[in-house]
């Protein structure tokens, strides 16, 4: 009986997890058009553009060509979607554990970040056109070359915390395992993780899957209506998605516990941190920043700062300096850890 | 059609050249930098017609371009507006009479295609944005002949 009512607990949880993570994708979406306009010195859309926008596409005719295969066509954008919704329950997110801990592992969540790569790709070849086959063919390329430094900086992760389970990767900052060599192998395992981020989310300078000057909207050039609605969110979702997952490898810092050294050194206490409610809140928030933060960094200074690149050269960028940039990390924590 | 005031303000804009000077194109475009800012009323260029809820159609229609110009227009999902940019797609201006051109747009599109015009040679990008708050107007009497 308990067991039920445990897992219904979890069941309620997860979708709630599911709206609150289309809900921050959407408004995180709308955070990363405002800021890219105003660095472009525009005055951008409002925060809630993205949210008209979905809502436009779903009352949009939803058009399936003569050419498409007309199951996958439909299911991608689905698959496309529910893979970063599941791992959002097996990331802390803020204060709270992830919630299936236990259940699934770093490898696990890198296979969830791959699958929706993989429907988009499906998704393009099923709708028949040339646009679309070109498009998926470059997703399924920049994949294979991301995937190896993503990879690395996973297996460093796994080798310091000797386990990968997130949950306990989260529970201390590496920063702090570690002396100042290993220090600098991980902030160059943060420089290939950042780096791998706006390929991992297809966007400038590695969207050459979607270039709407070259391909016409590449994967998505037959999609409307409902179906390229999914996408959208699924594209929003999987930018808080990894976002988190950096948060949670990298800077799993709390307010609450943040300025327990200030307080030791004589700094005057903030009671409403000590109260259980309010740090829940106050680490809620700042959770929120630092995924503000990071996808500032990772996504909208990136965007506007660089131009696309060609396939073959990004492909080149992460089979070679990012991956000897991660190798070379690795090495370094390795060093550090056997003490040589 | 079930239209709301959400339609209005996300326009996803594709934009085709149908045989124009390309004046009209330049235009657009400078519509959508810094100094106008389109995005900011939510409008977006887009890549593919069947992303777009707006067309852009720049240019007299030639002899070439006359079946791709039907056939961007059936790939558009409904419901969509149409906006002629410039002089030659409403009276083919300059090229009036010529043996190369099949005629201003709006006589070779159906019947019931919402069509707003937009005029200048070429036009300006402020008469471009005040188009598109034309067709705002216009899908404010659509909701209203729904009602």
């Amino acid at each position: 009986m308990n067991f039920v009512l445990d897992w219904g607990i979890k069941f309620v949880l997860v979708l709630l997890i599911s709206l609150i993570g289309i809900f921050l994708g959407l408004l995180y979406k709308g955070f990363d058009r405002k800021i890219t306009a105003m660095m472009q010195s525009r005055i951008g859309p409002p925060l809630r553009q993205p949210f008209r926008d979905v809502k436009k596409l779903f009352m949009k005719e939803t058009i399936i060509p003569d050419y498409a295969v007309p199951w996958l066509f439909n299911y991608a954008p689905i698959f496309a979607l529910l893979p970063s919704l599941v791992a959002l329950a097996y990331l802390p997110l803020g204060p709270f554990g992830p919630l299936m801990d236990g259940y699934g592992d770093l490898i696990l969540l890198l296979y969830l970040l791959a699958i929706p790569a993989v429907a988009m790709a499906i998704g393009g070849l099923a709708s028949g056109s040339p646009y679309a086959t070109v498009g998926a063919q470059r997703e399924l390329v920049l994949m294979m070359s991301y995937e190896l430094p993503l990879a690395i900086a996973a297996v460093t992760l796994a080798y310091n915390y000797e386990t990968f389970s997130v949950g306990v990767i989260s529970s201390e900052p590496v920063w702090s395992t570690v002396g100042a060599m290993g220090f600098v192998g991980f902030a160059l395992v943060l420089a290939t993780l950042l780096a791998v981020m706006p390929g991992e989310l297809s966007k400038v300078p590695f969207d050459q899957a979607e270039a709407e000057t070259e391909l016409a909207g590449g994967l998505f050039v037959e999609y409307s209506g409902r179906n390229l609605a999914l996408f959208y969110i699924a594209e929003a979702v999987k930018m808080i998605f990894v976002g988190a997952l950096l948060i949670a490898l990298f800077f799993p810092y709390q307010l609450s516990t943040l300025i327990d050294p200030w307080i030791s050194l004589g700094g005057p206490t903030i009671p409403l941190l000590e109260m259980g409610l309010w740090a829940m809140i106050a680490d809620v928030a700042f959770f929120l920043v630092k995924l503000l933060v990071i996808i500032y960094v990772g996504v909208s200074v990136i965007r506007v700062a660089f131009a696309r690149f060609q396939i073959n050269k990004a492909s080149y960028f992460y089979w070679v300096p990012m991956t000897i940039i991660g190798l070379l990390g690795t090495l370094l924590v390795v060093l550090e850890r056997t003490g040589l | 059609m079930d239209l709301s005031k959400t339609f209005d303000k996300a326009l996803w804009v594709f934009h085709m050249n149908s045989g124009s000077c390309n004046a009209c194109d330049i235009e657009i475009v400078a519509a959508i930098t810094p100094r106008y800012d389109a995005e900011r009323f939510g409008i977006k260029l887009v890549g593919s017609p069947r992303h777009a809820d707006v067309l852009l159609f720049t240019g007299p229609v030639t002899t070439k371009m006359k079946d791709r110009v039907l056939r961007v227009y059936e790939q558009t999902p409904n419901p969509k507006v149409v906006l002629i940019i410039g002089n030659c797609g409403d009276t083919t201006g300059v090229f009036f009479d010529s043996y190369a051109i099949e005629g201003p747009i709006d006589t070779l599109l159906p019947e019931d295609a919402h069509i707003i015009y937009v005029n200048g040679c070429p036009v300006r990008p402020e008469n471009i944005i005040n188009g598109v708050k034309e067709a705002w107007i216009y899908l404010e009497k659509l909701r209203g002949d729904d009602k």
